[in-house]
Formats: C-alpha cells, structure tokens, sequence
C-alpha cells in the first residue's frame, strides 16, 4: 500500500527527513511515532503529495510521489494536526465544500452517512465554530472520509482532546480498520499506538526502528516474569539464577523478577525449582513494559 | 468547472459573514455614488446664473464640455467627471478586501492544508477564489454607475449636460476598465496573499495597487492630463497586458509547499 525507499527532505540546509526506508501493509494500522521536530508531519506531507521530496521514492496506492500527485491526492484521506474547518460554515456545509471537490458522486448521502455515523446529525447546521473540540475532530474525520479513500493518514488524531472525546475518536479508529482500511497514524499518544497499531515505527529525522510493538518491547527488554513469593531472600534468588535458560534473576520490591526468552516453556521448572527450594509462591504474572519506556528508550539511544 | 464554482460559492458563503468585508462592499459604492450626486444637487443654482459659454472656460474644462453648455454647466460637469473617475477605486478596492483573506485567511485557519490536499489544482483554486473577489466587484461597480446615472438624468437640466457627464469615455472606462482593473487588484492581492502570513499585512499592502490610479486623479485635477477616450482606450490594452503578467505570476508565485512550510 505504502512503499517509501530512501525518502528524504530537505528545507534549505536543514535535513527533514533523512533516507526513510518502510514498507505500510494493506489493512495496517501503523503507527508513526517520533518527538516534536522529528519530521512526522513532513512525511506525512510528503506521502499526501502536499510536498515533494528532495530525493528518494515514495508509492502510495500504487501511485509515485512527485508523478502522479493529483491521483495519490484523490486516493487517500488526511487528517490535519489541527481541524482546519470554515469556521463560520455549518458542519454539514464543510463536509459538502470537501464532497465536491474530491468528485464525490453522492455528495448529500456521503455527508449523511458520516455525520451520522459520528454523532454529529443533530449539529448538522450549527456553525462549525460551536462545536466541541471533539466534534471538530470528528467532523475532520469525516471530512477524511467522504471519498471514501483505502489509505488515511492521521496526523495526531486525539492530541488536545479530552480523555471521552479521544475515546470517541480511538473507538472510530478501530472501525475503520475492521472495514480493512490502511492507517498510517502519527501520535505522540504511546498508549494509543500501543493498542491501535499492528506495526510502530520511531522515528527521528531517520528510522530509528520498525516492529509490532510486541517485539519491540522484547528486544529492548526481554521477557520478564514476576513471581510474587511469601518469603523472597538471597537463597532462592541464587537458585533461579543457576538455571541455564534464565538471563536474569533480581528482587524489585520483594518481588523476583526473572527474564526469559520463553516462559511458556520455563516457568514450569522455575516454580518447581522455587518450590523445592521452599518457597511460597503466591502470583505468577508477566512483567509488560509500557510502550513509553520502549519509546523513550529508543529515542535516547537514537 | 464543478471545483471552481465549489471554491466560488465556499468563498462567498464565507465572505458574506464578514462584517468588514461587507462594509466594504456596500458602503464604499454608495458613498461614491453619493457624492457626485451631491455636488450636481447642491450645484443646480449655479447654472442658471452662468451667462458665459463653455468656450469661456478654462482648456480642462472645456475637454469635458460641448460648446452648447454655458460656463455653469461646463463647471458641473467638469466637477462630475472627477468624480465619475473614483468609480474606478471600486473594482480596485473590493477585490483586495475580499482575495487579501482569501489566502492568508486560509492559513490563519489552518484550512489550507487539508484543501491542497484534495485533487483541486492550483488554477482551479485560484481561478475560483479570483472569480469570487471579481464578481461582486464588478456587480457593485455597474450598480453604483447605473444608481449614478439615474441620479444624473433627474438631477441634470438638460439632454446635452446629461449626455456630456455619461459620455463614451466614462462608460468605457467603467464597463471595461473597471473588470480589468478588479482582476489586476485580485491576481494582486493574490500574490501578497500567498506570501505573508497575517491578513491585516495583507490587505495594507494589497490597497497599493490603488496609488496609480490616485496619480491619475490628482494628475488631472490638477490639469496635468486630461483622460479621453483615448487615454481610457490605451490604459484599457496595457490592462490587458499587464492583467495576462500578474495572472501568470499569481499561479506562479503560489508555491503549495512553500506557502504550507512557511506557516508561522
């Protein structure tokens, strides 16, 4: 759907974006994370045909970057950082200006369908300006949406909102990939990706890395598995550490904390080594890492 | 065409709500409507007394003058027609009000990103924002002259007067000059438009285009020059010319990626 081969921006002497190598599944929700500056927004541009790239290749919907703009632009649907709404124009009337000028065929049934979908059929007249902060992002949505396009990019989709309204649009979110639409999402929001995005990518003016955030967390930090223990000591500690396949054995808060490559298959023999040992053992859970330490982590090293 | 006239009916659904805007396009055609009518109304009394013929006059009010008006007559008419001239601040004020946000108010919204985004090209944007500025310019200009005319016609005493203050070069410049003229303030306003980023900037620096125009007025005020038909004629083709120029470099000089990277 999505195929970028050594993309790069450049703005005078200031490098933007820097060989971008990546490859956006049909039916993938990716997720494009990076801190402020990073040049996010300017990918997200380039791959839109908004701007065009200094040098590199970008596919989008089978259409080149740079050659074939007008098709990439009536392909794919883009939210803007910021709503971008007229807003002395009602919220039906903004949706009708975007219908026509994507060549929509049913332009009063398209914006029926989306207003309703989203909730937004009674403020149908209301000037855009009175509507919520949600609403406004809703209605952006929508206006997204119109023609219907297989590829959309999200540009900071929930930032600014509040926690229901961003629940509102996350929720829509997750429709539309069951409706098997690609979504390249950027967002500072980790947990959003986290339970949004099949595939992460972090990104810092160059790739840092790609992998489904599983893997991410599994590369950075291993497996770990909490054993919660009714009399943890040094003891114990040893004798899980001497088992070949453990990588590492410590106490964090009175709790033994073990990394494994595959605890399915370990930590059998870990709870029959503790329990011969003597030991009282009371939970056994794994230790997930939050996407924000796997972020943060990345970024540092990057 | 269908996107042209999408961007033509979004302009004006959108400028029809600004107040400044609007007072910009009722107020000033009235007002220049208004004051020529005045001086004719105020000025009736003078004509009866005038004894002399149009001969009898200064040469700059003679070119204004056929020789069956007397001097009283020649000097209403004279003073008319310095004022049928400021019709021509019309086309040239509207369009900048209206185009000076066409762009830069976009941007302030930050509505144009997610408008460039869709297939419209460049001169289907501009060409429908441009048609937008025109239109009403145009429509306010002819209806403030056809208000002027029929003021003109129960104000004046005679067929003679009526015709000498209506004449050929007036409605020439009005009916030709004055599109011509809007398209030049928007093509423009256009390019100011695409290349700042605050609207009030915008709209000062757009009103420039109005200082040839002042030169003109003044220069035959003070009888420097004297606009005839030819002159109206000549100014009317180099319009044209210059009207293709800055049509050119208004699509030229709006760059998508600079216009949406130079955001402040």
């Amino acid at each position: 759907m999505i195929f970028i081969e050594n993309l790069t921006k450049k703005f005078g002497e200031n490098l933007a974006v820097d060989g971008l190598n990546l490859e956006v599944k049909e039916g993938e929700v990716f997720g494009f994370l990076g801190p402020n500056g990073a040049g996010k927004t300017t990918t997200v541009r380039m791959l839109t045909s908004l701007i065009r790239p200094t040098s590199g290749k970008a596919v989008v919907n089978g259409f080149t970057v740079g050659q074939q703009d007008t098709q990439i632009r009536r392909s794919v649907g883009l939210l803007t950082e910021t709503p971008g709404l007229y807003d002395n124009l009602s919220a039906e009337y903004n949706l009708k200006i975007y219908a026509n000028l994507y060549e929509v065929k049913d332009v009063a049934g398209q914006v029926e369908k989306y207003l309703r979908m989203l909730g937004l059929w009674e403020r149908r007249f209301d000037p855009a300006a009175t509507l919520s902060k949600g609403m406004k992002q809703k209605l952006a949505i929508a206006r997204a949406l119109l023609h219907e396009p297989r590829i959309l990019f999200l540009d900071e989709p929930t930032s600014a909102l509040d926690p229901e309204s961003a629940h509102l649009v996350r929720d829509f979110i997750g429709e539309l990939r069951k409706e098997g639409r690609t979504i390249f999402l950027c967002t500072h929001n980790l947990d959003e990706a986290d339970r949004a995005c099949d595939r992460i990518a972090v990104f810092k003016t160059r790739l840092v890395v790609v992998d489904t955030p599983a893997q991410l967390r599994m590369q950075m930090f291993g497996r770990k598995v909490v054993f919660h223990l009714g009399n943890l000591d040094e003891a114990l500690i040893s004798k899980v550490s001497a088992l070949p396949f453990v990588q590492e054995a410590r106490a964090i808060e009175k709790r033994l904390v073990v990394t494994l490559d595959n605890p399915e298959a370990h930590n059998p023999e870990i709870v029959r080594t503790l329990v011969e040992a003597g030991a009282e053992v009371q939970f056994v859970g794994e230790l997930r890492h939050s996407l924000e330490e796997v972020y943060l982590q990345l970024v540092r090293n990057s | 065409m269908h996107k042209i006239a999408t961007i033509l009916r979004k302009e004006w659904a959108e400028v029809f709500k600004n107040r400044m805007v609007l007072f910009t396009i009722v107020f000033m055609p009235l007002m220049l409507t208004a004051i020529p009518l005045v001086i004719l109304f105020s000025m009736r009394g003078e004509i009866q007394t005038a004894s002399a013929g149009a001969s009898d006059v200064p040469a700059q009010f003679r070119a204004f003058c056929p020789v069956e008006l007397n001097s009283g007559e020649c000097m209403q008419v004279f003073m008319v027609s310095q004022f049928v001239f400021m019709f021509m601040i019309i086309p040239l004020s509207i369009p900048a009000a209206i185009a000076a946000y066409s762009v830069v108010g976009e941007k302030t919204t930050r509505s144009l990103e997610p408008l460039l985004a869709t297939p419209i090209t460049t001169v289907e944007l501009l060409l429908g924002k441009s048609l937008a500025a025109v239109i009403p310019a145009i429509l306010a200009t002819y209806l403030a002259f056809a208000i002027f005319a029929v003021g003109t016609w129960m104000l004046v005493p005679n067929r003679i007067m009526l015709l000498a203050i209506l004449d050929e070069r007036w409605l020439l410049a009005v009916m030709v000059v004055g599109p011509l003229l809007a398209w030049l303030s928007v093509t423009f306003s256009i390019m100011v438009s695409s290349r700042v980023n605050d609207p009030r900037v915008a709209e000062q620096l757009s009103v420039v285009i109005i200082v040839p125009l002042l030169a003109l007025f003044f220069g035959q005020m003070a009888g420097l020059l004297i606009i005839d038909r030819q002159l109206v004629i000549v100014i009317g083709l180099a319009l044209v010319l210059v009207d293709a120029l800055m049509t050119y470099f208004s699509v030229q000089l709006f760059q998508r990626e600079t216009i949406l990277t130079r955001w402040k």
